[in-house]
């Protein structure tokens, strides 16, 4: 069964297709640029974008290892020598396939392979970005450490912030609220001036807080008033 | 196994391929020379492809 061998074998036994691959590859890698069809150019750039990211870490083992793929020492050579430190920053997808149109004869579809760093017309303006990964899992782990850090560190000035900000709004809607409820947030802000980074703030924040109080009862009085006011015309009435 | 009894005739043949027709090929313009190109191919013409140089013509033969 062939179930799941999803890789295009090109007409050719498993032999076979080592060996083009492995001589497509040493070409790739002397001339820069082949021309090939589509079908070739797809399997020969996955069969070379692993040897090119191992050729980064230039050791006997990943030389062997590449060797035992390319069974070309001048290839091999080139790859490790001039390759390598000409792709370093880039993160994988080191050749391009650039589709010409089809062959007469046999109307197979032709395209142009090459390595991405050797053309230089094509290349873009920017510099090539360093390694970025497009992972969602699993790269949080330092992040989530780092704003840990962050917020440990800044603690005291983000903590007392907030409660600044909320007795404000506290003075703000006292104006529409009734003593009961103002003499229940009395004992609310008691409890969240406990930390001790905000001491240093309480004064001012509690004159703000009185001064919206007086207000506020100042503006009750009249509403009552108003209301009193508005009670006896309808008596009148 | 079944059999045809009789040979398709030439009628039945011709009328079964009315329905076989080509398709007209999808063209774009090309940015640099304003050739006919197929989509996601390299000018034939000028060699440019997304509005660059790809394949100079007169050094790849």
């Amino acid at each position: 069964m062939r179930h799941r061998k999803g890789f295009n074998h090109l007409g050719r036994t498993n032999t076979h297709r080592k060996a083009m691959l492995s001589n497509m590859a040493s070409s790739l890698i002397l001339q820069k640029r082949i021309t090939t069809t589509t079908a070739k150019a797809k399997a020969l750039r996955s069969y070379i974008e692993p040897l090119i990211t191992k050729s980064k870490n230039d050791t006997t083992h990943s030389r062997r290892v590449v060797f035992s793929y390319l069974r070309n020492k001048y290839a091999l050579s080139e790859l490790f020598r001039e390759i390598s430190p000409k792709v370093i920053q880039r993160p994988g997808g080191y050749t391009r396939i650039l589709k010409t149109g089809n062959r007469l004869g046999d109307n197979a579809e032709m395209c142009i392979i090459e390595l991405v760093d050797y053309n230089e017309n094509m290349l873009d303006d920017k510099p090539a970005k360093g390694k970025s990964t497009r992972r969602r899992r699993g790269s949080g782990k330092k992040k989530t450490g780092e704003a840990s850090a962050a917020t440990a560190v800044a603690a005291g000035t983000e903590d007392a912030t907030p409660a600044e900000t909320a007795e404000e709004k506290e003075a703000g809607e006292e104006n529409a609220e009734t003593e009961v409820q103002e003499e229940s947030k009395g004992e609310a802000k008691t409890s969240e001036e406990k930390p001790e980074t905000e001491v240093k703030e309480e004064p001012e924040a509690e004159k703000k807080a009185t001064e919206g109080k007086a207000e506020a009862k100042e503006k009750e009085e009249k509403k009552e008033g108003d209301k009193a006011a508005d009670k006896e015309e309808d008596k009148k009435e | 196994m079944a059999h045809p009894k009789r040979k398709t005739s030439k009628t039945r043949r011709d009328k079964r391929r009315t329905h076989y027709k080509a398709t007209p090929a999808t063209l774009s313009t090309c940015s640099n020379c304003g050739a006919a190109v197929k989509y996601h191919r390299v000018c034939p013409e000028c060699g440019h492809y997304r509005g660059k140089l790809a394949v100079d013509k007169d050094v790849s033969a």
